[in-house]
């Protein structure tokens, strides 16, 4: 049986559509159609705002000021998905070769911190992160034991270690990103390589390839929807991220979202703001124009 | 250990055998929950300054669960996560149902659009909801559970586009033969729905429902964009104790709340089994 047409069975299809699509009507589209109304908008006095068709908060958006910080952002959220990609995809090979008995549980254990709270996840990583926390005890711990081994080799002592600083930086908000997103990565990669046909794998090493050879001219493009899920999946939120930048980063780790958030909560610069997240929505579907742009190859996986 | 060193050669495949790969998944796994764990730990020491461990107490949960707005902060995000799980359950498996069971005019249109609130950044649904609720001038002093309407609306919004992706692929597998019989039976449209359709979508429904719990209890932009200047969650409270003060309070609160996590998490498994769970996440 087909889908039916809507019009063979009307009551039952109203019973099931009109509540979500009034719904997403109602407090969805009516919502971001605001959002996008005052983006053209301009402030009249201190709270009135009046929608005028103006392209200035555009314009303003297109200052050096703002443009580097979306690079800055762009450029964070590149490099945190690349992390994610390297570091998950030996995760997500092994999740798919690990046996029946095992692989639930590994499973659950990529998945938990994934159903934990995210502000708490943020904070576990900052109390670590901090100048009396246990990373740099580890570092000290290192650095007092490579200054001990030159001292036995007879060479002068390191100086004594002194805490780095591990957070309020962009090496935290990158880690801290990582540190969120690495699950998001794992799943759509292990589901890829799950269906992937093992048999291929076989003949491939058994034709004499190597393993390194095999990973890389079978597995990885046949899991190449995989990664694309995973890289959009990671992408997309750690371009808007909000939170980590907030309480890990410095004073020069502003990511786009907390430019937004400061327009609507300090500068209480409305238009401005909606400007700014419309740019960022924009640019989140010229990501995704472009990896439905990508035609399928014959033979991947769906 | 014994599985590290036994003796059975291993064969091509089995990569998760190798050392290289058991120290990298090793140390994801360690990275993961090494800093969950000794946040666990601290919220059971005896220091207000959180960083050297001065001996076992648990002084901070009697803290915690003596501070009132902390206790209110939970119960109010548990209120809402239960509502906005009841209603994104229903929409989100209706929305399934017209998605997978019909066709009709701009599908791929309305397809789109009930997705987009899963891809529109946060930050951006948030600020929508803040001209919204600024707009319709939406009250913030009513009595609760009704102060917590506006957050429970914007959470049910982008929670359910979720239920429904899950839900929709566990529909795919439905053999419409089954309801065809059923009908030829002679029972009716409704009764079709509920006793062929309705069961098995089951576990994607429980597991849709998990997904927009999780999703609503973790929330914390979309949030702190809609509470009014009364109305407090668990994440607002948190945030706005990790940015001024850090006190073993804030530890215990989290563990509290991790072990209701891993709670839940033991539930789901025992009702659906690890494999469905994980699979349907996945």
């Amino acid at each position: 049986m087909a889908e039916q047409h809507w019009k063979e069975n009307p009551k039952g299809f109203w019973a099931v559509s009109a509540t979500p699509l009034l719904w997403t009507l109602l407090f969805f589209l009516v919502p971001m159609s605001f959002v996008w109304l005052y983006s053209f908008g301009s402030n009249v006095g201190l709270t009135e705002i009046e929608i005028s068709g103006t392209l200035d908060n555009y314009k303003r958006a297109t200052e050096w000021l703002y443009v580097s910080i979306f690079l800055k952002s762009l450029a964070v959220a590149a490099l945190v998905t690349v992390i994610c990609l390297v570091v998950g995809f030996p995760v997500a090979m092994a999740l798919t070769f690990a046996s029946e008995k095992w692989r639930p549980w590994l499973l659950l254990g990529i998945m938990l911190p994934f159903w934990t709270n995210l502000l708490i996840r943020t904070y576990a990583l900052m109390m670590l992160l901090g100048t009396q926390g246990y990373a740099n005890k580890t570092l000290g711990w290192l650095w007092d034991g490579a200054s001990w081994l030159k001292v036995f080799f007879g060479m002068q002592p390191l100086p004594t270690w002194e805490p780095v600083q591990l957070l309020y930086n962009n090496f935290a908000v990158v880690l801290g990103l990582v540190y969120v997103h690495l699950p998001f990565m794992v799943l759509p990669l292990y589901s890829a390589l799950d269906r992937l046909d093992k048999s291929l794998i076989e003949a491939s090493l058994d034709l004499g390839a190597g393993h390194l050879r095999t990973l890389m001219k079978v597995v990885m493009p046949l899991a190449m929807p995989g990664v694309i899920a995973g890289v959009m999946i990671t992408l997309i939120p750690a371009l808007g991220a909000y939170l980590t930048p907030d309480l890990m980063g410095g004073t020069d780790s502003q990511m786009i979202a907390n430019v937004i958030e400061r327009q609507f909560k300090r500068a209480n610069d409305w238009p401005f703001g909606a400007a700014l997240s419309f740019v960022l929505i924009y640019a989140m579907f010229i990501l995704i124009a472009l990896q439905s742009l990508r035609k399928p190859r014959r033979g991947e996986a769906k | 250990m014994i599985a590290l060193f036994n003796r059975t050669p291993r064969a091509p495949l089995e990569y998760t055998r190798t050392l290289w790969m058991r120290l990298w998944v090793g140390s994801v796994l360690v990275f993961l929950y090494a800093p969950l764990l000794v946040l666990m730990i601290f919220s059971f020491n005896d220091s207000k300054r959180n960083v050297v461990w001065r001996g076992f107490t648990t002084k901070y949960y009697e803290k915690a669960l003596n501070n009132d707005t902390l206790v209110e902060a939970l119960v109010n995000s548990l209120t809402i996560a239960g509502l906005a799980t009841v209603f994104s359950l229903v929409l989100g498996a209706m929305t399934a149902v017209m998605l997978w069971r019909f066709k009709f005019r701009l599908k791929g249109i309305v397809d789109g659009t009930i997705s987009l609130p899963i891809i529109v950044p946060e930050i951006c649904l948030g600020v929508a909801m803040l001209i919204f609720f600024a707009w319709v001038d939406w009250p913030t002093d009513l009595i609760w559970p009704l102060n917590l309407s506006a957050i429970t609306i914007a959470h049910i919004t982008f929670c359910f586009p979720f239920v429904t992706m899950v839900v929709r692929a566990r529909l795919a597998s439905f053999n419409k033969e089954e309801e065809e019989a059923a009908k030829d039976l002679g029972a009716s449209e409704w009764q079709a729905f509920r006793d062929v359709l309705l069961p098995h979508m089951r576990p994607a429904l429980v597991a849709g429902s998990l997904l927009a719990f999780t999703l609503s209890l973790d929330d914390f932009v979309i949030t702190f964009f809609t509470a009014g200047p009364d109305t407090i969650t668990f994440p607002v409270k948190v945030y706005s104790m990790v940015r001024f003060s850090v006190t073993p309070e804030v530890n215990a609160a989290s563990t509290l709340l991790i072990v209701l996590t891993v709670v839940l998490t033991a539930i789901a498994l025992k009702i659906q089994g690890t494999r469905n769970l994980t699979v349907s996440h996945a």
